[in-house]
């Protein structure tokens, strides 16, 4: 019977030759993770369920990324619950400040993903590791929890859109323009339940980064996972961080789509999601004059490497508007590192940002850059919700780095054609 | 089994940083996050839902970020259900298994108000209003997750697994 990659992968954790959507499974799980604002529960859980010991202590990867370095007493009461439970678990994977980054940009980056894995996460943004052509979803505590305890967890076979890309991108369109548009027209629920397939020869010449940053949002549209069948790109990726030996599924040419969806790119211009929702989208040229108080460059979304370099072109030999706060969160030590090494850094700070340590930041309204009433910020991160990044009677306007870039250069939203 | 309470209404997309916002997600104690549950977007909310009341909504419900703070807020305040046009799929997942029942109704979702008094029979998905007015029958909540809601969530029900299968 013929199977999309997601069927694939999904039939092989479960043990079946074939699965179709709608079949309640239970698959054994690869990698399960958890950060320091979902293991606490997670932790209780596993602790109720009664088991002793994690399924397996080299496949249970612990982040601390939220609030760390800790924000306030509680927070640090929280991650303190992780790290001793790593201790207590001989948790082989355990990142804590310092050597730990956004989880979704290091799990990859330290070749823990590869084609063809079932990784699950305490976390909606699990999705991200799709991008690797690996099945790859978020849950809550409980149902981590008792896949620490167990190493396995049911699921239902999702139904799968395939979304093919093709055309021609215009000037400073990427990833995240692609998804941002994707999520306009088909709205926050219009993948509910489903797997978003991301194919295409606009796809296929996409840098990794920018992969990530597409399946990563696919639950902005309410999916179960984004992925995107592996090649060269993805399998040159992995060889050079992972001892893991990639799977490679591709979907069969007859595969049962529950919808396959074309997206010409020739008219996609860079993307602005108005708040309060991700799916409120306009072309740059039809933003009009937004004036902003705050632009954060960083998160799972947008806080790789690339995207510093490409905000850094827009930045250099310029200073960002006066009385604007530029926030820049490089995803990982890593690339905080190479950052530096390349002068990238050095250029933001020129230009007037202030660089935080490698962790989710403001993006969730945590810390590092919370919103006052009325503020209007332009991030690069996933949501836009009412409140997302502070005060609820705050803004949050979502855009790719190089617009972000620009917008902190001009004070207002507007890209990089307008400098 | 049946849920009586009064009815709480919301919209459409209504997201898990709406049902408790980030800064509050820094305990994960269920008494201390019900204090603060829609804090921002219905701020009477805390205070005044009682045990059994039900919340009803459109499309969506759930959507965002995985904290299962959200569902936990929610069922520590009393909520003894949720009906919705449809639900975000980690917070469905999450609120059964934390033994928060569910149910999916476009009727219920459209013909309700906030304050009525209803009765929600959870196994035949049967809902009337106390006065006797309105009558709607809900898809009922698939066999797999009753018996997860019957068992109080997804923790119990693995003990129990674990247990018949020793």
């Amino acid at each position: 019977m013929s199977m999309t990659i997601t069927e694939k992968i999904l039939a092989r954790h479960a043990g079946e030759k074939t699965v179709s959507p709608g079949d309640l499974i239970e698959v054994m799980v690869d990698l399960a993770y958890a950060h320091d604002l979902t293991a606490p529960l997670a932790i209780e859980s596993f602790r109720k369920i009664g088991v002793k010991k994690v399924f397996d202590d080299e496949k249970v990867i612990l982040v601390a990324d939220h609030f760390v370095p800790n924000k306030d007493i509680q927070s640090a009461q929280q991650a303190k619950i992780m790290r001793e439970f790593a201790r207590e678990q001989d948790i082989k994977y355990y990142f804590e400040v310092g050597e730990s980054g956004i989880g979704h940009v290091i799990l990859p980056e330290k070749g823990f993903i590869v084609p063809g894995q079932l990784i699950v996460g305490a976390d909606s943004h699990t999705c991200t590791y799709g991008a690797l052509g690996a099945f790859s979803t978020g849950v809550g505590s409980t149902d981590l929890g008792a896949v620490m305890a167990t190493g396995e967890m049911w699921l239902r076979v999702p139904p799968t859109i395939r979304f093919e890309f093709r055309g021609n991108l215009l000037p400073w369109v990427q990833g995240k323009d692609l998804i941002l548009s994707t999520i306009g027209q088909i709205g926050v629920e219009g993948a509910l339940y489903s797997a978003m397939e991301f194919a295409g020869p606009v796809i296929n010449e996409l840098p990794m980064y920018q992969r990530f940053t597409m399946t990563n949002m696919a639950v902005e549209a309410g999916a179960k996972n984004g992925i995107i069948e592996p090649d060269d790109i993805t399998l040159s990726y992995v060889k050079e961080r992972s001892s893991y030996e990639p799977v490679v599924y591709r979907s069969d040419s007859d595969a049962q789509y529950e919808r396959v969806m074309t997206i010409t790119v020739d008219t996609i211009e860079p993307q602005v999601a108005f708040p309060p929702s991700p799916a409120n989208v306009r072309n740059i040229s039809d933003v009009g004059n937004i004036e902003i108080d705050q632009v954060f460059i960083g998160s799972c979304t947008n806080g790789w490497l690339e995207d510093l370099r490409n905000a850094e072109r827009i930045l250099k030999g310029k200073c960002i508007a006066r009385g604007l706060r530029l926030i820049v969160i490089p995803g990982s030590p890593l690339i905080y590192r190479k950052a530096i090494e390349e002068g990238i850094i050095e250029t933001f700070l020129n230009a007037g940002a202030v660089i935080g340590p490698p962790c989710c930041g403001p993006c969730l309204g945590g810390h590092m850059g919370i919103l006052a009433d009325g503020e209007k910020a332009v991030s690069t991160t996933n949501r836009n919700f009412v409140g997302r990044m502070g005060h609820p009677g705050s803004e949050v306007y979502l855009a790719n780095p190089c617009v972000a870039a620009a917008s902190a250069v001009l004070g207002r939203i507007g890209g990089p054609d307008d400098l | 089994m049946q849920i009586r309470g009064k009815v709480w209404k919301f919209g459409d997309n209504i997201d898990t940083d709406a049902i408790i916002p980030a800064r509050y997600i820094n305990v994960s104690d269920g008494d201390e996050l019900a204090k603060v549950c829609f804090a921002d977007h219905r701020p009477e909310f805390a205070n005044d839902v009682s045990n059994g009341d039900i919340v009803i909504a459109g499309r969506n419900f759930g959507c965002g970020s995985s904290r299962e703070h959200a569902p936990l807020a929610l069922k520590t305040a009393g909520v003894g259900v949720i009906m919705a046009k449809s639900f975000a799929r980690i917070f469905y997942r999450n609120a059964f298994n934390i033994g928060l029942p569910l149910i999916e109704s476009e009727e219920a979702s459209e013909g309700l108000s906030d304050g009525e008094e209803i009765v929600v029979d959870l196994a035949t998905g049967q809902v009337e209003s106390t006065n006797g007015q309105k009558s709607f029958s809900a898809k009922p909540i698939p066999d797999f997750m009753r018996e997860l809601v019957q068992a109080g969530g997804l923790v119990n029900y693995l003990k129990v697994k674990k247990i018949k299968e020793k």
